[in-house]
């Protein structure tokens, strides 16, 4: 599937801003089955300083500073994107999740290193003994990872409500479990809190999910939204993901930017401005499949 | 002493010399010391201390005394601790072989806030990423020195023993100077020549600054002083500002670049884009500066992560590992629950350990396993065996003991000394001190100055030369002379402009109660009520007092206008109040601590002595307060001399005075416009009040000799150029000082700041003051109080028009932190 992506963020400010910096992480990820055949950003006014490189993480950011006065920075992101579909993975083999838990409890070798550091808590997500209350049902003795996680994923769904209205970005995880409302964000901190809380290895993917205008309804332009999804860790299959905002596995309608511990790690425009005094932000993400 | 409490020989002479002094001439020395302590300033702020965050600075007045020997062989281990702690840093920001080969467990670096992932791959000038370390080191009764933690996230401690040497040194002035004590100033020569080296690759004449969390800070008032006794610039982030990958500080006359930043802010709240987000202290694109190696940072970001105490237990192998050597200085044994064996121990042997988070940990306090009930216990356990890598458990050390002054007499008491280390040429110079610490019982977990606690200066003894060192001569020698300082920054142009103000706040409003007060004490009810009600106008215009009820009959009149007054000098909820107003004064004076002299401190110090004594006992009389009022007109005036004697007239000094000048003119024209509203204006004892009040009374004789008359008054307090407490002088010294700002010399257009100006004083020139002579005319309708008016108006807006135009601050903000909900 190939897919054409705009992202466009408007900050308009009350108040001139004298300088703004930001870090942008909206370059699609290219790995595994998706690809990336042209990416450009473009940022009125023009930056005074630009550059790019991999964060800790490997995700591609982008650092400007405007420095010249203004009240509105616009900021559009314009991608191509490709995504193959992948063999599903099998849920009922592979290792057994407390062989895994196993594995990183004390110091693992070297080619775990890298999942050893998405199973400690992180800035947005705590671990916590509630967490590993509330997963226990889905992680019975001897079961396989991927069947636990599977059914971890379904009973979030379930069990929580999606509401707009119930939470902000800065809502911690334990206000999520107690309120059982959310959106994507705080679904996909939630089950990483779980399954951290296990010792399991599992990080935050933020990227897009292609969307459907309801029958007779035309397409609307920029309506489509971030999205966000969790990624478990499993020995030999590598990195799974899942969807428990939609209980899915991932496949070629979810597209993937960054991973990360948790949103604070991969948010797709992070800034701080000096002055503007009060302003309003206006994201819209348009993804459309190419012609 | 040593373990059978003998007085160990290096403390002999110490002990000979107090013996000689007698206790009577040492108390008198302790005395003078405590004094000199308390007017220097020297505090500690306490979190959540309801008395009020400032503590005094406690001090024992005996020296910690350590011998040559045994301080030699410490430092061989101190230095090479350092280094390790060095090299571990930049393997974990750098290859990360340590933790790939599995000589340093993965968990101790991942599992920790410490870590900042952003800076891994940031390669430090010189590899440098401990530029000052702490330690603070016990002794055993045995007379063996232990490591108890580390500190490398941002060392505090090195300017207290300063002032603590400052203090003990002349108390003790004798044993001092013959003793063959080591002198501190080297170690600030190395620190000093080091950052001048740094900083000096990008710039010939490099800034360092130091970066505080401000006022509010426990150590602030060291921050103040490292600052002024290094001679770096003390700023805060919002001071800095990031442009082209360079840091700048924000000055009166623009951005000037800064070359090093010795932070005293933690590392993960230096930069709110890339680290904490939520952090208002920091510098908004710092990490981007550094990864374009376009400043130095000491210590570096993320040197946090190796003060973490789960990295003891590791120490000695990865001294093998990275300095092929057999670490020197042991730690006190240390168990990391991360590991399966170490926590079975800890489990078992919890009883005789702390159990201690690997970072600080909200809610949870160290807590020694002895004493623990079975729930407690199982709790305990359960938490650690949940989150294993979190945790650490120490052994509870025996501390050896050494003589402290309890008031009466010389106490053993346990005792901690933080050591402190600073990077120089490629190695480590140990500071010859440090700062010792008291604890309460011999194996207290815990002496933190947090929780309270008496500190002493640390002697270090030599057997050779003492080294003499001054940090005077500037650093490196190769500073030209500098006519000005550097460029002030912003927001010290604003406290100094708000000092000024308050200061002659306080000055004017003492000297009209003082004049009211007098009246009411001599005068009879129906006089007073008839002179002093004008002479209160000011203080009721500008809100610093109620107006007492004029209907009321005159006793009662006087008895409602005593009490309002007393209001108006003493109450602390009085917002007008002089009382707050000298708080204000002594608020102000903390943002500028490193700007001011000992002298200066001392005497803002001292002012509200008088308050605390004087409300302190119940009903106060008019006479006790008349007392006060002299006793603040006396200091204030002391300030003011220093001021104006010691400052150098540049930047800083013109806006101090332009906050004196305005707030002076402001009162007078207040003072004046009160009398023109009296019954009678050209009262004989009224237009003395007014004399008095404007401190020109002695003036007016010697050109007059005669009784005050209205128009020869108002000519010498409104337009006598000659008169520095007129309002043409005020007006016409703030014109000289507007001309010479940075953006206002050669504008060709005026400035609305000069225009506002402008306009009081053409129209001062153009007032008579005969014309209150003249009979018929109303003195509130002469041109004389229009112009009053005008400049109450012109003023005010003036100080307005500086603010924009010189202290502007814009507020930092995230744009992109909604309120709105997260999408998805």
């Amino acid at each position: 599937m190939i897919y054409d992506l705009v992202h466009r963020t408007v900050y308009v400010y009350t108040q001139p801003v004298s300088v703004s910096h930001h870090a942008a992480r909206l370059h699609p990820q290219v790995q595994g089955a998706q690809g990336c055949a042209s990416f450009d950003l473009r940022i009125v006014p023009e930056p005074a300083v630009s550059s790019a490189r991999d964060d800790y993480f490997g995700n591609a950011v982008n650092f400007f500073t405007v420095q010249q006065p203004h009240r509105r920075l616009e900021i559009t992101a314009r991608s191509r994107v490709s995504t193959n579909p992948t063999a599903r993975p099998d849920l009922e083999r592979g290792p057994l999740w407390d062989e895994v838990a196993g594995l990183f409890e004390e110091s693992p070798p070297p080619d775990l290193l890298e999942p050893h550091q998405f199973t400690f808590g992180s800035p947005m997500v705590r671990r916590g003994r509630e967490f590993a209350g509330y997963a226990a049902a889905s992680f019975p003795a001897g079961r396989p990872l991927l069947k636990a996680v599977a059914d971890l994923n379904g009973r979030i769904h379930r069990d929580f409500k999606f509401d707009p209205r119930a939470t902000t970005v800065t809502t911690p995880v334990e206000d999520v479990m107690r309120l059982r409302r959310g959106v994507c964000q705080d679904f996909a901190h939630l089950m990483i809190a779980c399954l951290r809380s296990l010792a399991l290895p599992a990080r935050y993917v933020s990227g897009y999910l292609r969307t459907r205008p309801k029958a007779g309804s035309p397409r609307l332009v920029g309506a489509d939204m971030s999205h966000a999804w969790v990624a478990v860790f499993c020995p030999a299959v590598g990195w799974v993901d899942f969807d428990p905002t939609n209980n899915l596995i991932p496949d070629v309608e979810h597209i993937s930017v960054a991973v990360g511990r948790d949103y604070s790690d991969v948010a797709p425009v992070a800034g701080i401005v000096i002055g503007g005094g009060r302003h309003a932000i206006n994201v819209s993400v348009d993804l459309r499949v190419a012609e | 002493m040593d373990g059978e409490g003998r007085m160990r020989p290096h403390y002999q002479r110490v002990i000979d010399d107090l013996r000689k002094l007698g206790t009577e001439e040492f108390d008198r020395r302790w005395e003078a010391g405590k004094r000199l302590l308390r007017e220097s300033g020297a505090t500690y702020h306490v979190y959540g201390d309801p008395l009020g965050t400032e503590r005094p600075w406690q001090l024992d007045p005996i020296p910690y005394v350590i011998a040559a020997a045994d301080w030699q062989s410490l430092e061989r281990g101190l230095v090479q601790r350092a280094q390790l702690l060095n090299l571990v840093l930049a393997d974990c920001y750098g290859p990360q072989r340590l933790i790939r080969s599995g000589k340093l467990p993965s968990a101790v670096v991942f599992g920790q806030r410490g870590f900042l992932r952003p800076c891994h791959g940031i390669k430090p000038a010189g590899d440098v990423f401990l530029h000052l370390y702490g330690v603070d080191l016990a002794k055993s009764p045995d007379g063996r020195w232990w490591a108890l933690s580390d500190r490398t996230q941002n060392p505090s401690g090195a300017g207290y023993a300063l002032e603590n040497r400052l203090v003990v040194s002349r108390i003790l002035p004798e044993t001092f100077r013959e003793g063959h004590v080591q002198r501190l100033a080297g170690f600030y020569r190395s620190l000093q020549l080091g950052f001048a080296d740094l900083g000096s690759r990008r710039n010939d004449q490099p800034r360092v600054v130091i970066l505080s969390p401000g006022p509010f800070n426990e150590t602030y008032f060291e921050h103040a002083y490292l600052a002024r006794y290094l001679g770096y610039t003390l700023v805060e982030g919002e001071d800095l500002t990031v442009r082209d990958d360079r840091v700048y500080l924000k000055t009166l006359s623009g951005l000037e670049p800064v070359d090093v930043i010795l932070r005293r802010v933690d590392d993960d709240f230096c930069d709110p884009l890339e680290l904490r987000n939520e952090s208002m202290l920091g510098v908004p694109g710092l990490v981007q500066a550094l990864r374009a190696g376009n400043v130095v940072v000491a210590n570096a970001l993320g040197s946090g992560l190796v003060q973490t105490p789960a990295l003891m237990s590791f120490l000695p192998s990865l001294c093998r590992e990275l300095l092929g050597e057999e670490l020197r200085l042991p730690s006190v044994a240390t168990w990391w629950c991360g590991q399966r064996a170490a926590r079975d121990h800890v489990e078992a042997d919890l009883d005789n350990l702390i159990v201690k988070p690997i970072a600080p940990m909200p809610g949870f306090e160290p807590t020694l396993g002895e004493g623990l009930s079975d729930p407690q216990r199982s709790e305990l356990i359960a938490r650690v065996r949940f989150q294993p890598h979190l945790f650490v458990a120490q052994e509870a050390v025996t501390l050896s003991t050494a003589p402290s002054w309890n008031g009466r007499q010389l106490v053993p008491m346990p005792v901690v000394t933080r050591a402190f280390l600073v990077a120089s040429k490629g190695s480590y110079r140990l500071m010859p001190g440090g700062l010792t610490r008291v604890a309460s019982d011999a194996t207290s977990p815990k002496i933190s100055m947090q929780r309270g606690g008496v500190s002493k200066d640390t002697w270090v003894l030599t057997d050779g030369p003492v080294e003499s060192i001054t940090l005077l001569q500037g650093a490196g020698g190769r500073g030209e002379l500098q006519r000005i300082g550097h460029n002030l920054p912003s927001r010290i142009a604003s406290s100094l402009f708000w000092m000024g103000r308050y200061v002659e706040r306080a000055e004017s409003t003492a000297r009209i109660a003082r004049a009211a007060v007098f009246r009411l004490t001599v005068e009879s009810s129906a006089e007073a009520s008839r002179l002093v009600g004008p002479l209160l106008a000011p203080l009721i215009r500008l809100g610093q007092m109620k107006a007492p009820d004029r209907k009321a009959t005159e006793a009662d009149w006087y008895l409602r206008a005593e009490r309002e007054l007393l209001r108006a000098i003493l109450h602390r909820n009085n917002p007008g109040s002089l009382g707050v107003c000298v708080s204000h004064i002594e608020r102000i004076a903390t943002l500028l601590r490193d700007r001011m002299s000992l002298d200066v401190w001392r005497v803002l110090g001292n002012l509200d002595e008088p308050f605390t004594t004087c409300t302190g006992q119940g009903r106060v009389e008019l006479t006790e307060v008349l007392e006060l009022l002299n006793k603040v007109i006396l200091g204030l005036a002391g300030f003011r001399g220093l001021a104006m004697d010691n400052m150098t007239r540049a930047q800083g000094w013109r806006f101090l005075d332009m906050g004196l000048r305005i707030e002076r003119a402001v009162y007078l024209c207040e003072t004046l416009l009160g009398a023109l509203a009296a019954p009678d204006p050209d009262d004989t004892s009224l237009l003395d009040a007014l004399l008095e009040i404007g401190d020109s009374s002695l003036t007016y004789r010697s050109r007059y000799n005669l009784v005050p008359q209205i128009a020869a008054v108002f000519d010498l307090l409104l337009l006598d150029e000659l008169n520095p407490r007129s309002l043409l002088y005020q007006l016409r010294t703030l014109q000289e000082h507007l001309d010479r700002l940075p953006g206002e010399r050669n504008g060709a257009p005026v400035s609305p700041r000069q225009s506002l100006l402008l306009e009081c004083l053409s129209s001062l020139r153009r007032v008579d003051p005969r014309e209150l002579s003249v009979p018929g005319v109303a003195p509130l309708e002469t041109r004389l109080a229009e112009v009053l008016r005008l400049t109450l108006v012109n003023l005010p807006a003036l100080s307005e028009e500086l603010a924009q135009a010189y202290f502007a601050h814009a507020t930092m903000s995230r744009p992109d932190d909604p309120a709105e909900p997260a999408e998805g």
